[in-house]
């Protein structure tokens, strides 16, 4: 049971942070490897404005803040001028940006993990078992930022404009969108959305590096490839569904020090019945 | 002064000279149609003209304003619309979505709630499907949703690719009649088209497009009449 929850919890960090890939891939057709990164920036600024200030809501609101101006500076100055060029220019930027980001933290903040003190908010019990507080808080939160990025695509102008731009650029043009102002707004977002799991991720693990974001990075990567890539829903199943792996491997003994490669196994397995993946489309390719 | 003025418009695919300098123009009120072969570069043209390829050498004037170099979101705005070679409805959006997508660069929502219930009432068959995801629909639907899809920007210059395209005799008829019906409302009309009988009849000019620069102008009845032209294009 609180396994269940902590997986849950630990799904809806991922599914956030790989709503930020799918959703850029959807949009920008474009691997942005730097999106962890973001979470590292994201847990930075938390723990400047955390020990500064002492609020927590205030360290998010900062993170959030930080993150959001970071992925539209980066959409800007390092992807905006290679559209329309070559597919591998655009990873190996990206890949650059990434170290780009890993390096200024390291300069600002040394190479050492700094403790992010975090007050411990308890656990409840629940049906007779225990279950952390901020497992409950990370659920509910992850939940209801999805739902509200869920009716925000579906009944929004820019969301609709958004899932436009996702099926045919052209088309979207002529109906007079203005595609690099959703590509902005998709990085916005996406990177929002990483500022959150950030949070979520120090109040689990309360220490902060400047590669912090790479293994939550290829996890929520992996998680929108099961979900399919481009698929807000499945970005949310992939992340959910590698959450509840992840921790129900790490409970079994003798499966603990596997966990990575089931969840990778489990990639692999899944691209192989679904190339697609879970709820990935399949494009008819257009001139 | 013409409403769309194009003056030696040269487009390139890398080394390929696809558009070699041509010029046309249309006039407000006019149905203008530009036929040609398949590759002749008709699509080119109507896409470089509303700044979705760019423009090597040449420019393009809409009502006096020079749109060469303007990107094609913002000539929605000034009254340009085009319905694109193969109708790239938005196949995950639903038939009313699709419509409100044409109605993108507006903001009188009150009006554009009442022009899509006027696109319903011209296009029944829209009306039964609107909350029907556009992929499942046939083409002939498709292409009715394309065109009235153009038509929710309340465009003043409505431009076709080819959309008689793949479909059936019956539906190129009721197509063209759309087009015709389009104009009468006060829609200039400028049509590709390869299907160069049904389309020189209700022209008022016509240029034809070969191998990317223009071998005839004229009105539509004295292309229909010429010898040249009924060889290679109206099979006879
Ligand atoms: N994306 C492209 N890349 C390279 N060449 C192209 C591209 N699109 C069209 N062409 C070439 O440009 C010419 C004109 O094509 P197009 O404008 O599509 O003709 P049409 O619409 O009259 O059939 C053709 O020779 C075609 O092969
Ligand atoms: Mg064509």
């Amino acid at each position: 049971m609180s396994i269940l929850f902590d997986g849950l919890s630990l799904g809806a960090i991922y599914a956030l942070i790989a709503l930020g890939y799918t959703m850029v891939y959807g949009i920008a057709k474009m691997l942005n490897f730097a999106h962890g990164d973001i979470i590292m920036v994201g847990a930075y600024a938390f723990y400047v404005a955390l020990i500064s200030s002492g609020h927590m809501a205030l360290g998010i609101v900062v993170a959030v803040i930080f993150c959001t101006v970071m992925g539209m500076v980066v959409e800007k100055v390092a992807y905006k001028p290679l559209r329309g060029a070559s597919p591998l220019a655009v990873l190996i930027t990206a890949i650059g940006v990434s170290y780009l980001l890993q390096s200024i933290s390291q300069l600002v903040f040394g190479a050492d993990p700094k403790v992010v003190t975090i007050p411990s908010l308890g656990t409840v019990s629940l049906l007779g078992a225990s279950i952390s507080v901020s497992s409950i808080i990370t659920l509910l939160i992850g939940a209801v930022i999805m739902a509200g990025l869920t009716v925000f695509v579906k009944k929004t102008r820019t969301g609709r404009a958004m899932v436009a731009v996702s099926e045919d650029k052209g088309a979207a043009m002529l109906m007079g969108i203005n595609v690099d102002k959703i590509i902005t707004i998709t990085f916005a977002i996406g990177s929002a959305l990483a500022a959150c799991a950030s949070v979520f991720y120090l109040m689990q693990i309360p220490s902060v590096e400047p590669t912090l974001g790479s293994m939550p990075g290829i996890k929520a990567f992996t998680a929108a490839v099961i979900g399919g890539i481009g698929s807000i829903p499945g970005a949310m199943i992939g992340g959910v569904l590698l959450g509840v792996i992840e921790k129900i491997c790490l409970s079994i003994p003798v499966l603990s020090p596997y966990t990575t490669a089931v969840e990778f196994s489990l990639l692999i397995v899944i691209l192989l019945v679904r190339p697609i993946g879970i709820l990935g489309k399949k494009r008819r390719e257009k001139v | 002064m013409a409403m769309l003025e194009v003056k030696d418009l040269e487009v390139c695919y890398g080394v390929i000279r696809a558009i070699k300098g041509i010029s046309f123009e249309v006039n407000e009120g006019e149905i203008v149609t530009l036929i040609g072969a398949n590759g002749a570069g008709k699509t080119t043209t109507m896409q470089s003209v509303m700044g979705l390829i760019p423009i090597k050498h040449g420019t393009v004037t809409y009502e006096g304003k020079d749109i060469t170099k303007t990107p094609c979101h913002k000539l929605i705005g000034l009254g340009m619309a085009q319905v694109p070679e193969g109708r790239r409805v938005f196949q995950e959006l639903t038939v009313y979505e699709n419509l409100l997508m044409g109605a993108f660069s507006r903001k009188d929502k009150k009006e554009i709630k009442d022009d899509i219930e006027s696109i319903y009432e011209k296009f029944p068959r829209l009306s039964e499907r609107r909350n029907q995801i556009a992929g499942t629909l046939s083409g002939g639907e498709q292409q009715m949703l394309a065109m009235g899809r153009a038509m929710m920007s309340r465009p003043k210059l409505l431009m076709l690719d080819e959309p008689s395209m793949g479909l059936s005799p019956l539906l190129v008829d009721q197509v063209f009649d759309i087009i015709k019906e389009f104009h009468k409302s006060g829609t200039t009309i400028l049509l590709v088209e390869q299907n160069a009988g049904k389309s020189l009849a209700i022209s008022d000019r016509a240029y034809v497009l070969e191998n990317g620069e223009i071998a005839f102008s004229g009105t539509g009845k004295e292309l229909m009449e010429s010898e040249d032209i009924k060889k290679a294009y109206l099979g006879g």
